[in-house]
């Protein structure tokens, strides 16, 4: 049985790590080689860190600390932001980064979900959504949740995988920050929708949200970012209740 | 000195950074003669068997990897490069594996595809690369087809993912391979490099 992941998620600005709430009002967080280092001793699966700045000024130093974490990383990570074309991702996969993962640009553009895959294979390929429901309908936005697109977030999906996405990160800009709970009726219908991991983001507030979607969802792994900075749980801790729960983690 | 071969398919860094990690000394190989400097091989690999195989043959580091296999040196294949040690892989009916290892790779047959986390590994009682008196550890995996040798000998262990119950790692004399990415696997993955720099 594939255990269920449990995956830290480091929001990066410059050098160090920033969590909002809600994609605002970002807030100091830490170091990010501290922080990676010791949720991976404390039982993370996986790492994801996302590139809040994005801005080609800065690519050098993203890169300079990618190749740092993985000096000291022994669990895999994903990177994305600002990822637009198979250089840019090949970048950050020969910094040491072992997925890719793309948001707005797969939007604009969904051939690149086909270039990544044809070059790296579709595992390293992690397909970002965020999503927010508009008159009872899941629809994609961009740009870090500020512009909504036409697509609707099950076609979205769909389509993503057809074209060579090998995992997708789901993420509700509603509950995003806001620590009431994964959203499980959109996780579930996702989960339903392609053939390949999915991982739910947006809402976690304790270990009992992780329980509820690994019991209620068919989610391959949860995501979460403040709760774990500012030491509410570990992913140790979360591993823990899941297993009372009759869950399967790798403790 | 472990010769890591470096053969354009995929990422070396963070396989060296685990041997880094465990003080254990390694070189690049990106001629076939450079074989002959180190006492064991290591090849890793991401990405299509066909752009693998290919690139192999092509430098002539096929050959070379078969010969220092046949004379003994202790060889790894790591994901993709594990896959290499076989015959031949329904990825890429056209391309042609090391074949140190008879048998072919198939496409996985489980629900979700890919086979994408961390999974338990049970290791066969022959296994050199495990304890195989150890409670089965897990190991990180990533990856769409399995190796599947023709002698039930050769497996050195299991996993099993929607009740399919699959190879994920190779052992026949000094030759070995294994599907999940010890050196993404935590302290279990680096075990098994450990033990492989001392086998």
């Amino acid at each position: 049985m594939l255990t269920r992941r449990i995956i830290p998620c480091l929001d990066i600005r410059g050098e160090r790590v920033v969590k909002g709430v809600q994609f605002q009002n970002l807030r100091d967080a830490g170091d990010p080689l501290e922080r990676a280092a010791r949720y991976m001793d404390a039982g993370a699966d996986e790492l994801c860190f996302l590139d809040v700045t994005a801005s080609l000024e800065e690519r050098p130093l993203l890169l300079a600390l990618i190749k740092r974490l993985s000096r000291v990383l022994f669990i895999p990570f994903s990177v994305g932001g600002g990822v637009r074309s198979v250089e840019d991702a090949y970048e950050l996969l020969r910094a040491g980064a072992d997925k890719i993962g793309v948001n707005t640009a797969a939007v604009e553009r969904p051939g690149l979900l086909g270039e990544l895959a044809d070059a790296f294979g579709r595992q390293c390929v992690v397909l970002s959504i965020d999503t927010k429901l508009v008159d009872g309908v899941w629809y994609v936005t961009t740009h870090g949740s500020r512009e909504l697109s036409s697509r609707r977030a099950l076609d979205w999906v769909r389509e993503g995988v057809e074209r060579g996405a090998g995992e997708i990160l789901l993420n509700c800009i509603d509950t995003d920050g806001v620590r009431g709970g994964f959203r499980l009726d959109l996780t579930e219908q996702v989960v339903g929708t392609v053939e390949v991991p999915v991982i739910a983001s947006g809402g976690a507030g304790g270990a009992e949200h992780f329980v509820e979607l690994f019991t209620r969802t068919g989610a391959h792994a949860g995501l979460a970012a403040s709760i774990f900075h500012d030491g509410t749980t570990t992913p140790s801790a979360v591993k823990q209740a899941l297993r009372a729960a009759g869950v399967e983690v790798r403790l | 000195m472990i010769g890591v071969v470096d053969y354009g398919a995929g990422n070396l860094l963070s396989v060296t950074n685990a041997l880094d990690a465990l003080d254990l000394s390694w070189t690049h190989v990106r001629r076939p003669r450079e074989l002959d400097d180190c006492g064991r091989i290591l090849l890793p690999g991401v990405g299509h068997f066909a752009a693998a195989a290919g690139q192999l043959k092509a430098s002539g580091m096929s050959a070379a990897l078969q010969a220092v296999a046949r004379k003994g040196k202790p060889v790894l294949g790591v994901c993709l490069g594990a896959q290499l040690m076989l015959e031949a892989s329904d990825e890429a009916p056209d391309a042609v594996g090391l074949g140190l290892i008879p048998g072919r790779v198939v496409r996985l047959k489980t629900k979700t595809i890919p086979h994408m986390g961390w999974n338990r590994v049970k290791p066969a009682a022959s296994a050199r690369l495990f304890d195989a008196a150890a409670t089965p550890p897990y190991f990180y995996f990533a990856h769409s087809f399995v190796c599947a040798p023709v002698e039930k000998s050769h497996v050195a262990a299991e996993t099993t993912c929607d009740a399919e119950t699959f190879c994920v790692a190779v052992q026949r004399d000094n030759i070995f391979g294994v599907q999940f990415h010890p050196e993404k696997s935590a302290g279990a993955g680096l075990d098994v490099l450990r033990r492989f720099a001392t086998c």
